[in-house]
């Protein structure tokens, strides 16, 4: 799913909790039973995970989607 | 609705029973296939189509007493299809030289047929292509029997040898000067008796020799005793068809009535019983319409133009090619899809109630894999439109309803379809709009007003005066105040226990005030009301008002003329929708009847939730309705006027006019508020009857829901698109507050933080303000968890 954003464009985004510039890493999501492998930004010290915009309403909206009907 | 019913509901939908001429016809000729086929110059397909009910094409073209043709639909408008005529078209322009005739591959068994007349010859040659031994037996020198008797300028010679040749060329058999002789011989004392020693089965399609068969019981009318489904006689092996069938031992010279179109009819019948008897397979199993019959299709006529054929036909007429192409395309094409033509739904699914419903039949009993009738299943209104339409009252509705319900107790319902509806009535029913009171100063009510939930958000201010109405109108009985949700939306959904819950909460509510009438404004809430709390005695405001109401308004509300929208849930409220008219009369408006109204409205798409469950497809739904008209539409249901003016059209709510003072203008193209303000109005309704009736104050609102959020108006936009109301986003931000846990950005200094309350998480991006406010920059939401999902 990495595909479908930009991650450069979320440069200068800083975990608030422990004050560190978030990093890329492989985060899992999951739906009804499905469990994808993603690479996000995340906060290399909490764990704080980033979802951008236009993946939750792209791709993430469309495996909902078509989880739901299977 | 198990699934015996929901097969029941299925075999309701007639749109694949034959068209009348092919179920009049004995054999079931596609004369509606051949007619489209024709229709577009393929006379190949056509006589494909012809060949596969009739063997003997060359023969039964000239000859057919057209049995099919009173039946037409086209009978009064312009004449019945001229169907011989065209049948010979066929013959004459796509019958290949070599007639291409698929055999099963051969079988032991031997079958003799007594008899070449035409059921004999039908028999024979249906047998023959199943592999079958077959010998025929002819007592003249030619096969044929009586059709040699037409006379040779309607039948010509070389048309009827061409055909039989095929017999021939089949491999049967054919003993020609052979009688089989009335005695029996080989031992056996009559010649049935000789013959099944040799043979496995014999049919008997003989002309009117009927003493000469001493085997064979007798009916009380003296005629052969036949089984009438499967024409097998007295004795098991022996079938009986053709003339022999007509004549009574009692009265052996009668006049014998046939057709060669019965006869191949008896013929194939007969070889249909005579193969499953081979075969040792039920004989009687699934026979049903064979024959002629009467079919149950309905096809609406009343939009087709009378319209005659090209030139008048007799059976000695020939078409050239043009003139039985345009003779085709006069047919009708006989079909119902009564409801789909006045649904978007059922046409956007480019089917038909009997195909829909198989297909949920087996969405249903499927346990894995993909199910494509989710959607499908969440896209009906539940209007019943279909059901008023339908020749058999078929609705979709109910089908679709109750298909919700199974779809929620397996577990398949997804979440997404239904939630942001089922928490709107959640919040409904909370302290923060729930409510019941005797009218301030009484103990008991004879009468309760629910306004329901979608009035007080849409009309807060007038749900007040109407209420203040009420309590004039009826000053001794006691009026009190019922304010919640019907549980319209968990009907809708599928969802048994929330409307459970929701009826439990209302009859609490309703036995404390003493069992009042509920008077209703809503429609929604009076469908539901009528069918979930029965023992309720309900009212409509309308109703009501209609009768103790202003009688007579000071100035006209209109300009022009409008067109009044019935809610679908008035379908069979015919008083409401008088009442309604009555005070728009009142009023002073030039009314004007929408073509589909009253009994027969449309869904504005808020039904059934369509809105939520199929958004492209509540647009057109919703599209159609307000295309219905050029003028401005009237109606007395929130939802419908509001999701009318997202569409554009100026509408405007009955309670509107009757309670807007005189010289305020009403905005008919206002748009109604949205989500979060829906919200809040029915919040300050309540408090506002609280203060002003009680004198009592609303609970203090929680923590988060005091963070004030400031939103641009392309931001306001964005989130009721995305239906995320402010108390989600108010969760989000209460939660960063409250943990630190957040994004920060230096550059732009926005904070961005997610929050999931229950099944979805919700992101909010914002600034915080000096004020202690919060600027929102724009908010969106997944269902997908972050992180490994937890067991449920
Ligand atoms: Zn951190």
């Amino acid at each position: 799913m990495s595909n479908y954003f930009d991650l450069s464009a979320y440069e200068g985004w800083v975990c608030g909790d422990c004050g560190v510039a978030l990093v890329p890493g492989k985060v899992d999501i999951a739906y009804m039973g499905n469990s994808f492998p993603v690479e996000l930004l995340v906060c290399p010290k909490c764990g704080l995970v980033l979802i951008p915009e236009e993946l939750a309403l792209g791709k993430m909206n469309e495996v909902e989607k078509a989880l739901e009907d299977k | 609705m198990d699934q015996k019913e929901l097969r029941e509901q299925e075999n309701r939908c007639i749109q694949e029973h034959a068209p009348a001429c092919s179920a009049t016809c004995p054999v079931h000729v596609d004369v509606r296939g051949m007619t489209l086929a024709i229709s577009k110059g393929d006379f190949e397909s056509a006589y494909q189509l012809y060949r596969k009910s009739v063997p003997f094409p060359g023969i039964v073209s000239r000859i057919c007493a057209q049995p099919c043709q009173p039946a037409c639909l086209r009978v009064d408008l312009g004449g019945a299809i001229e169907i011989a005529a065209l049948e010979r078209a066929c013959v004459e322009f796509a019958r290949p030289d070599e007639e291409a005739v698929k055999l099963f591959p051969q079988k032991s068994k031997k079958v003799a047929v007594i008899g070449a007349g035409i059921s004999g010859l039908t028999v024979a040659h249906d047998l023959a292509r199943k592999g079958w031994q077959i010998t025929v037996y002819e007592a003249t020198d030619r096969i044929g029997g009586g059709l040699w008797q037409t006379p040779p300028d309607l039948l010509p010679r070389d048309v009827i040898l061409r055909d039989l040749d095929l017999i021939e060329k089949m491999g049967v058999k054919i003993l020609l000067n052979t009688v089989v002789g009335r005695s029996g011989g080989n031992g056996h004392s009559t010649f049935l008796g000789r013959l099944l020693d040799e043979y496995d089965a014999v049919y008997l399609g003989i002309g009117p020799l009927i003493n000469d068969i001493p085997d064979l019981c007798l009916d009380d009318s003296g005629q052969i005793a036949i089984n009438p489904l499967t024409s097998q006689s007295s004795m098991e092996k022996v079938f009986v068809g053709g003339d022999v069938l007509r004549v009574s031992a009692q009265y052996p010279l009668r006049e014998i009535p046939h057709s060669a179109i019965l006869s191949i009819s008896e013929g194939r019948r007969a070889a249909l019983s005579i193969d499953r008897m081979l075969q040792k397979v039920s004989l009687t199993a699934a026979r049903f319409m064979e024959g002629s019959y009467t079919t149950k299709l309905y096809t609406n006529t009343s939009a087709i133009q009378a319209e005659s054929p090209l030139e008048p036909t007799q059976l000695l007429t020939f078409y050239e090619r043009e003139v039985a192409e345009t003779e085709a395309a006069r047919c009708i094409q006989c079909e119902c899809m009564e409801c789909v033509r006045v649904c978007e739904y059922l046409e956007e699914y480019k089917g038909y109630p009997k195909k829909y419903i198989r297909e949920i039949y087996n969405n249903l009993s499927i346990v894995m894999g993909t199910r494509f009738s989710n959607q499908f299943i969440n896209s009906c209104t539940l209007c019943g439109l279909c059901g008023e339409v339908c020749p058999t009252e078929l609705d979709m509705g109910v089908v679709c309803k109750e298909s919700r319900a199974i779809m929620v107790e397996q577990d398949r319902m997804p979440a997404s379809a239904h939630s942001f509806a089922l928490d709107d009535m959640a919040f409904s029913n909370s302290q923060k709009f729930s409510l019941a009171r005797n009218a301030p100063g009484t103990t008991s009510s004879a009468y309760a007003f629910f306004p329901g939930c979608q009035l007080s958000a849409s009309y807060p201010h007038h749900v007040g005066e109407a209420y203040a109405f009420l309590r004039e109108v009826f000053p001794q009985e006691g009026v009190g105040l019922m304010l919640g949700c019907c549980g319209a939306p968990a009907d809708w959904a599928g969802r048994k226990d929330l409307l459970a819950d929701t009826q439990a909460q209302f009859l609490d509510q309703y036995d404390a005030l003493g069992q009042p009438t509920i008077i209703l404004p809503c429609s929604s809430c009076y469908q539901v009301f009528q069918e979930h709390y029965p023992n309720v005695r309900i009212l409509s405001f309308w109703d009501v008002y209609d009768h103790y109401g202003q009688q007579q308004f000071p100035e006209a509300a209109f300009a022009g003329e409008v067109a009044v929208h019935d809610p679908c849930s008035t379908r069979y409220e015919g008083h409401i929708q008088d009442s309604v008219r009555n005070i728009l009369h009142k009023l002073g408006a030039a009314l004007q009847e929408l073509p589909l109204s009253r009994e027969k409205t449309e869904c504005c798409s808020y039904g059934g939730l369509v809105w939520l469950a199929n958004r492209p497809l509540a647009d057109k739904i919703v599209q159609r309705r307000v295309q219905a008209s050029p003028v401005d539409y009237v109606t007395y249901c929130a939802m419908c006027r509001d999701f009318f003016v997202r569409a554009g059209k100026p509408s405007l709510h009955l309670i509107d006019l009757i309670f807007q003072p005189p010289g305020s203008p009403i905005g008919s193209l206002k748009s109604g508020p949205g989500f979060s303000q829906r919200h809040e109005n029915r919040w300050h309704l309540k408090a506002k009857f609280l203060k002003e009736l009680w004198g009592e104050s609303m609970p203090e609102k929680e923590e988060y829901e005091q963070i004030k959020l400031i939103l641009p108006s392309d931001v306001q936009q964005m989130v009721e698109e995305r239906l995320i109301l402010v108390e989600d986003m108010q969760k989000v931000i209460d939660y960063a507050l409250r943990t630190g846990k957040r994004m920060v950005h230096a550059a732009s200094g926005h904070s961005l933080a997610y929050f999931k309350p229950n099944t979805v998480t919700y992101w909010v991006e914002y600034t915080p303000q000096e004020d202690g406010s919060f600027l929102i920059h724009r908010a969106y939401s997944h269902r997908m968890q972050i992180g490994k999902e937890e067991q449920t």
